[in-house]
């Protein structure tokens, strides 16, 4: 949309904010409808498929033996990657990673990092020389909006379900046996996205609303209440307009928490 | 400065702190590191600026505004920024290999976004307005010095601004809050928390953290920094002066 549409669909969308009323009948504070289902790709250790309203990413998670970095040599390896990929939305274009898909993961990968939500520790086969990498690949399918908050779910809902087969050293030589147990995942980071329109807030904004948005914060919790990651995604927030943000982001942090263990419970099974 | 330049070597520090309450850098909780900042600087750019704030030392230019390539990159009713964050292959203790990579990628967008909201885009339709910058030395901190010198390189241009950009870092070091993290402070410290405000009105136009903080810790933490951005303000627009003085 653009021209005339655009600007009538804004103004409209800045005038339901002055009411505390949003283009999908939500409430500031509410969630779009929330829907995991992990374990979607059998050929990857862990994975999950959300739908997010109607935003749908899945994420696979694969594990593979390298070496680990210098600096770390007794640790494992995570890395995070996403693509836009065209079939997901108009605006998308094929081609190397374009700085919105470099943010998401760097993003989605800082909550996961910085909570130290999976002990990289326990992924060393041989220390200095063989430890196993946890690759995180995002792949966005339909694109209306938050992406971010869904690639997360996606992402710690595949950790909390990855299985990870037995590395074992046999006579210098390192075998990978069919004894399979869950990745050592020990916290859940849970980003919330808050949207800024006029003055008013509200958290998981859809793509009519992203493309109104005057600012834009994800704030990831943790579950012992620290907050692990902050990225303004764009436009400008006042001290004040921060402060409520995170507060906003606490409150429901805890709760998309508390759905991703009870789906990854049943899941374990 | 050799004491210094010896704890940046080591390994992993026992502490952050001194035995005297002082950092291993021997500055205070709050205190910045010294920084220095020019004005116009280059011949070629349409404005320009070189801060030196510790050891980083960051040149930025402004080019623009100016005709967009490739064409349909253009935006109808206002003038695109872009912003190209590079770090010099000799800037860091390892050689960086030269070219952009995915921290560079995002740093340039988010110190894009941290500049947006002060510039009158709208005014320049069509057009391109270029934020180069080159990192020749880091110390920790590059995307707080970058965007306090790109928005001295774009006050330089001419162009019509809402205020400049001022930023600092504020972290967590050995469980206390502390501004402008050095890189030390900010590979062993807990969270490292970069904002950019516009001053007059303290309105953050950058914020990003990693690490961890509780919501108090935090909220202490961007206090802080606001201040301490105020004090930076004063130097930028002392630049600005010492540059156009007559």
């Amino acid at each position: 949309m653009s021209g005339i549409a655009a600007t009538l669909q804004k103004v409209y969308i800045r005038n339901l904010a002055e009411k505390n009323k949003r283009i999908d009948g939500r409430k500031l504070n509410q969630y779009r409808n929330l829907e995991i289902t992990p374990n979607f790709i059998s050929k990857a250790e862990g994975s999950a498929m959300v739908q997010l309203g109607k935003t749908k990413v899945l994420v696979g998670v694969k594990l593979d033996l390298g070496e680990p970095f210098k600096d770390t040599p007794d640790k494992g390896v995570l890395i995070t990657n996403a693509e836009l990929v065209p079939l997901a939305s108009p605006e998308f274009e094929p081609g190397p990673p374009d700085e919105n898909s470099v943010e998401l993961a760097r993003f989605v990968d800082r909550g996961i990092r910085e909570s130290e939500a999976i002990n990289l520790s326990k992924l060393v086969v041989k220390e200095g020389e063989t430890v196993w990498i946890v690759f995180i690949d995002i792949h966005v399918l339909d694109h209306d909006g938050n992406l971010i908050d869904a690639s997360a779910y996606g992402a710690i809902t595949a950790l909390l379900t990855a299985k990870m087969p037995k590395a074992v050293i046999n006579e210098e030589k390192i075998e990978v046996i069919d004894e399979w147990a869950p990745l050592p995942i020990e916290r859940v980071p849970i980003p919330v996205t808050v949207g800024k329109i006029g003055d008013k807030l509200l958290i998981d904004p859809n793509l009519e609303e992203e493309n109104v948005l005057d600012a834009k914060i994800c704030i990831t919790f943790e579950e012992e209440g620290n907050i692990c990651a902050i990225q303004k995604v764009m436009g400008l927030f006042t001290e004040r307009e921060i402060e409520e943000a995170i507060s906003l982001a606490e409150k429901k942090s805890k709760k998309i928490r508390e759905e991703i263990l009870e789906i990854t419970k049943g899941g374990d099974e | 400065m050799n004491e210094e330049m010896s704890y940046m070597l080591e390994k992993k520090p026992e502490k952050l702190f001194r035995d005297d309450g002082k950092r291993l850098s021997g500055r205070d909780l709050f205190e910045l590191r010294p920084i220095k900042m020019k004005v116009g600087i280059l011949e070629n750019a349409d404005g320009s600026a070189f801060i030196e704030w510790g050891k980083n030392k960051i040149i930025v230019a402004v080019y623009g505004p100016r005709e967009i390539h490739p064409k349909h990159m253009a935006i109808p009713t206002q003038a695109r920024l872009r912003c190209r964050y590079n770090m010099a292959a000799f800037s860091t203790s390892e050689r960086k290999k030269p070219g952009p990579d995915r921290r560079s990628i995002e740093l340039s967008k988010v110190i894009r976004e941290a500049l947006v909201p002060a510039l009158l885009l709208e005014k320049f339709p069509k057009t391109v307005i270029d934020v180069f910058i080159e990192v020749l030395e880091s110390e920790g901190g590059t995307r707080v010095a970058s965007i306090t010198a790109a928005s001295l390189a774009l006050a330089d241009s001419g162009l019509p601004m809402k205020d400049l950009v001022t930023a600092v870092a504020a972290g967590k070091i050995d469980g206390k809050i502390v501004l402008d993290l050095d890189s030390a402070e900010d590979m062993y410290g807990e969270a490292d928390l970069p904002i950019a405000i516009m001053p007059r009105r303290k309105e953050i136009t950058l914020i990003q953290m990693d690490g961890k903080m509780t919501p108090q810790e935090l909220r202490l933490a961007l206090g802080k920094a606001i201040e301490a951005c105020q004090q930076i303000y004063e130097m930028q627009k002392r630049a600005l002066l010492e540059r156009y003085k007559i």
